[in-house]
Order: structure tokens, then sequence, then C-alpha cells
């Protein structure tokens, strides 16, 4: 393989793992709260979440670039504030991906949360253990598979993003093309036998994270 | 052991549990057929549920009161609570099952050991076993154990036995007398099965549509009522119900 599908390939990767790092508290600490707890708005939220899930990524794409651009409220402040630009940078690579694999993320947390009895959080508690330890003894031991298999869904997810990145990273070589953004663009500029190979990696990048997924979702659920 | 329910309500789906009692028996049944709120009413007081209104009180300390809206959280409580199915920590040993809360009591003074809680239920041999190669009957006194460990002040007991053949109901009824002679915490025992009650309870608690219907020694209470009110499902000389 040429550097170059190495370079993409390794920036897909690493865009796709920062994303999920970048998702992974706040999702999972969501998936609780909505596992476990009853709120005002929770229905709400749950809808907000599962939106990227179905809302055209390109879409979802657009908020982003209007909120994330010099101009937008976000992409403004934090430009004012840290210097930081976002849009057409590869930042906007990880946020775009973060977005839009945070639904399937959440969802997933939430079920393997939801699998955990709360009869033995409860018997937990009336031995001693505060909510914090019954999280980490008891709560977080018996919903790790089903987490592990949502981090690596949502880590899948990211890898294969395409039409929210586009909007708000745009096609720069070299700094914001994924595989799935050099797929469109070799195509787009009829290099169909130069889009093969980076469709190769995908698909064995893709099934290697699917795979996996499954396999730490059956043995939980057995 | 001094138990008081003051004025206790909470709305259940089919009536409105409503006790106002106190106790103070070794062991004290609280017998009712299924959903007459027993195990509600077992939540209220180990603080995994609140009451709608009401006091509770173990001792001279306060556990909960809605009129000052103050509540002391389950792990602080001091109160054990084996549930009907024994509820042991699937991906936890035996040993780390039973050692869950020992030693981690911030009520009652220094308690049971591992040995002595696992000689007296005679679960010994199973310490180094997983969870899941236990029977139903080992389940339980694990569970019983596990509790026992965490030196509650007292202990609630939802239906040990239910669920369990005849021979392992006997086994376990001596691993509660023993359990009662030995280690001198206050039990509530609810069950449905009157047998049980004669054989272990110092004083029954009839619970009937979320009150109190009736109250003394179990001699006198069952030869008593030995009528489908209180929705006995077998004669009150025969066996506990399976």
């Amino acid at each position: 393989m040429s550097t170059e599908i190495w370079q993409i390939t390794w920036f897909t990767v690493w865009a796709s793992a920062l994303s999920l790092l970048l998702i992974l508290p706040p999702g999972v600490a969501l998936a609780w709260l909505l596992a476990r707890k009853n709120w005002p708005g929770k229905s709400l939220v749950e809808t907000l979440v599962a939106l990227p899930l179905v809302v055209p990524p390109v879409a979802t794409g657009l908020v982003l670039l209007k909120l994330l651009g010099r101009r937008g409220t976000l992409g403004g402040w934090m430009e004012r504030t840290f210097g930081l630009e976002i849009v057409f940078t590869w930042r906007a690579v990880v946020v775009a991906t973060a977005v839009m694999s945070f639904p399937l993320l959440v969802r997933t947390a939430r079920v393997a949360f939801e699998n955990v009895s709360p009869r033995l959080e409860q018997v937990a508690r009336t031995l001693g253990a505060g909510p914090w330890r019954v999280f980490c003894t008891i709560t977080l031991p018996l919903s790790a598979r089903g987490l592990a298999a949502g981090a690596v869904l949502a880590f899948a997810r990211g890898l294969g993003e395409f039409g929210a990145t586009v909007m708000v990273a745009g096609l720069i070589p070299g700094q914001t093309v994924t595989l799935a953004l050099s797929i469109y663009q070799q195509v787009n500029l009829g290099h169909d036998e130069a889009a093969w190979p980076l469709l190769m990696v995908s698909v064995i990048l893709a099934f290697g994270a699917l795979w996996l997924s499954e396999r730490l979702g059956q043995r939980r659920a057995a | 052991m001094k138990l008081n329910l003051t004025g206790v309500r909470l709305p259940l789906a089919p009536f409105t549990l409503q006790v106002d009692t106190h106790l103070d028996a070794r062991i004290t049944g609280i017998f009712g057929a299924s959903g007459a709120g027993k195990t509600s009413l077992l939540e209220i007081i180990a603080g995994l549920r609140r009451p709608a209104a009401g006091r509770v009180m173990l001792d001279d300390r306060v556990l909960s009161d809605t009129a000052q809206s103050f509540f002391i959280p389950p792990e602080r409580r001091g109160v054990g609570y084996v549930p009907q199915d024994g509820a042991l920590f699937p991906h936890l040993s035996v040993r780390e099952n039973l050692l869950y809360g020992h030693g981690r009591a911030t009520v009652a003074p220094a308690g049971p050991t591992l040995a002595h809680v696992t000689e007296v239920l005679e679960i010994a041999a199973l310490v180094e076993r997983s969870v899941s190669t236990l029977s139903g009957g080992e389940k339980q006194r694990v569970a019983l154990g596990r509790a026992l460990l965490a030196t509650p002040r007292l202990l609630l007991l939802d239906e040990p036995l239910a669920g369990l053949d005849l021979p392992l109901q006997e086994r376990l009824l001596s691993c509660l007398a023993r359990v009662r002679d030995e280690f001198r915490v206050p039990m509530l025992h609810v069950t449905h099965a009157a047998g049980e009650v004669m054989a272990l309870c110092d004083e029954v608690l009839v619970l009937a549509g979320g009150r109190v219907v009736q109250r003394g020694r179990p001699a006198d209470l069952f030869v008593a009522m030995a009528t489908p009110r209180y929705g006995l499902r077998q004669p009150v000389e025969g066996p506990p119900a399976s």
C-alpha cells in the first residue's frame, strides 16, 4: 500500500478513536441516567440524542458548520477564547465523528446498564456500599461487556462517517481526508481504481470492529 | 430491637400500604398472601423505597421521617436485606460475595467472622466456588451469610424459602434457627407459609391489603384464624408452601 493510503487509514482510525475518547465519559454517564433515573425532560433528551441517527448526516453537518464556524456561536467563542479553529480542520473531523457516533454509544450502553438487575444494586446498598461504590463494583463490571460492545460500535460508526464530516471539515488533502472522504474524492475525479484499495481497507476495518462488537455483545448475553 | 413504624403510607397499585406498628420480637413473621404489600414494607424499612408518609425508627434512631424530609440511605441504616432469589453478585466468587459488606458497617460494633458464619450456615466448603455453580439452597445460605457479615442491626428476609423443594426448605429453616440462636440478630421474616412462621417466629403480623389485620404469637393466631380470609394457602398444620 502507498504511504498515502497508510496516512489516510491512520488518520481515520486516530480521529475515530479520539472522538470515542471524547464521547465515552458523557455517553456512559447519560446512558446510566437514562437507564436508572427518572427526571423531567428525559424523553426529550432521549429523542435529541437519537436525532443524528435519523436526520440526514449532511443536515447534521450543516448544523455543526453553522454552530462551529467562525461566525457561529460556539465556533466564534472557541476562536476568541482559545484561538482554536475548528471548521475545515482535523478537529472538525473529530467533532463530526463524535456527534454521529454518540447516539450509538448511548443506546448500547443504556441497554447494557438496563441488563444489570437493580436488585443487585439495591442489595449492595444494604450491605453498606454507597452509590459510587455500587456503580464501580456492581454496575460497571456487570455491564462492562455491553459497554465495550457499544464503544466498539461507536468507533466503527466513526470510521465510516461521511456526510457530516464532508460538510464541516471539507476535503482538504492531508488534513481532513478520511477513508470515506477519500473514496468519494477518487471516484469523483474518475480514479475508480484508486478507490479500490481504500474500499478494501474500509471493509476490513469495519468488519473487524463489528465482529468484535458482536462477540462482546454475545458473551454478555450468554 | 425495637422497630417503630408510625403512620407509614405508600400507595401501591391495588391498594395503599398503611402501617402503624411497633415490633420488638427476636424474629417477627410478616405473613400474608402474595401481593399483600409484604415486600414493599421490607423495602421501606431497608430504605430501598421512600414511603409517601410516615416515620421509621430502629431502636432510638430515626431512619426516615417524611414530616422532616429526613431519610437515611440504605447503606447507612445497618439493615440487612435478603431478597427472594438471594441476589448474589454473579461476577464475584462466593468469598467475595460473603465479604462484600464485611467490615463496612457504620452502625453496629464488631460482628461475626467469616469462619463463624460459614460454619453455622454450612457453607465453608463453598467459599472458593463460583456463584454460578451453587444450587438454590446454597445460594440462599450464601446470601444470608453475606447479609450477616455486614453486621446488621436488623435482618430482613423476603421469602427465603420460596422456590426451594421441601428437604431444602427444612435445611434452610434449621439454618435460620441456628442463625437466630448464634448471632442474635433480630429478623423480620416475610412469608406466605404458616409452617415457617410456626417454626421460627416469636411473633407474627398478618398483612392483608396493605394493612396489619392481626398480630400475636404464631400458635395463638393460626389456631384462631384458620379461615381463607387471610389468604392462607394450606392448612395451618400442613407443610410450608413451595
